[in-house]
């Protein structure tokens, strides 16, 4: 393996709305790869394995702490998919002004709010 | 150090832009760049499709939810989110320990544990899917 220098830390600079949704992208991404598949995998372990595994899962998720890490999972996940969407554009060139950086950045953040709030509205009350 | 190489021409060691310049690239970013795209567009498409479907479900009860996926499209929808989302969480997590794993041992062991735990996770959902869809579940 060659040795390359890495890019600068992240103590030299400044904080804004786009650093921080740079580093929840990578929190939320890696965080849901660990906790967010194995839930997946948990559920669908469960539900292949027969209605007493299927019951100790439900138990799980529905205690306190339950709804604490599927409440987390979907707000990792929207705000992942928000700031993703975000990456798109700024893949094909756009969304590089200062301004409209920091305003998507702004977006990104209380769309991951806003998707969560939406999302378990719509599971409870439908 | 030697004139007739790139290296030797434009390289000295001791500053950063000295180790990379004349190296050229690693060859290996752009497939991994574009399978993260790609596997983004699926995640984007598959979760949705599962969250939709979860607030769509009458009840969680184990009937419900296994019959809805043991049906031919939530079964396929299901087993392509399993390997889309699995690939995407293994290119992810390689940047990640690129980026914070710097002794080339622990790299590599990192790199080989994140590899088999993905495949084996993702085996793991598949093979579930199958049994529910299947008719192998009680």
């Amino acid at each position: 393996m060659v040795q390359r220098p890495l890019s600068p830390h992240l103590t030299i600079w400044r904080w804004g709305p786009h650093m921080l949704v740079s580093i929840l992208h990578r929190i939320t991404g890696n965080g849901m790869a660990v906790v967010g598949l194995g839930v997946l995998l948990w559920w669908l372990g469960a539900l292949a394995s027969g209605p007493a595994a299927y019951d100790s899962f439900s138990a799980a998720m529905t205690s306190p702490l339950g709804y604490v890490v599927l409440v987390g999972l979907t707000w990792a996940f929207f705000n992942h998919m928000a700031s993703g969407i975000r990456h798109w554009f700024m893949d094909i060139g756009a969304n590089y002004e200062l301004r409209s950086n920091k305003n998507s950045a702004r977006g990104v953040v209380v769309a991951g709010i806003v998707l969560t709030a939406l999302f378990w509205g719509a599971l409870l009350l439908l | 150090m030697d004139k007739r190489t790139t290296l030797g021409r434009y390289g000295s060691k001791g500053t950063a832009i000295g180790q990379v310049r004349g190296l050229g690239s690693a060859h290996e970013g752009v497939h991994h760049w574009i399978q993260q795209r790609l596997t983004s567009i699926g995640n984007l498409v598959l979760v949705g499709f599962l969250l939709i479907s979860l607030v769509l479900l009458p009840d969680f009860s184990h009937a419900t939810v296994s019959g809805w996926l043991g049906s031919p499209v939530p079964a396929t929808a299901m087993a392509l989110l399993v390997i889309s989302t699995f690939w995407h969480a293994r290119l992810g997590m390689q940047v990640m320990i690129e980026d914070y794993v710097d002794a080339p041992g622990n790299k590599f062991a990192a790199l080989a544990i994140l590899n088999l735990a993905a495949v084996a996770g993702a085996a793991f959902g598949l093979f579930c899917i199958a049994r529910l869809a299947l008719g192998g579940a009680s």
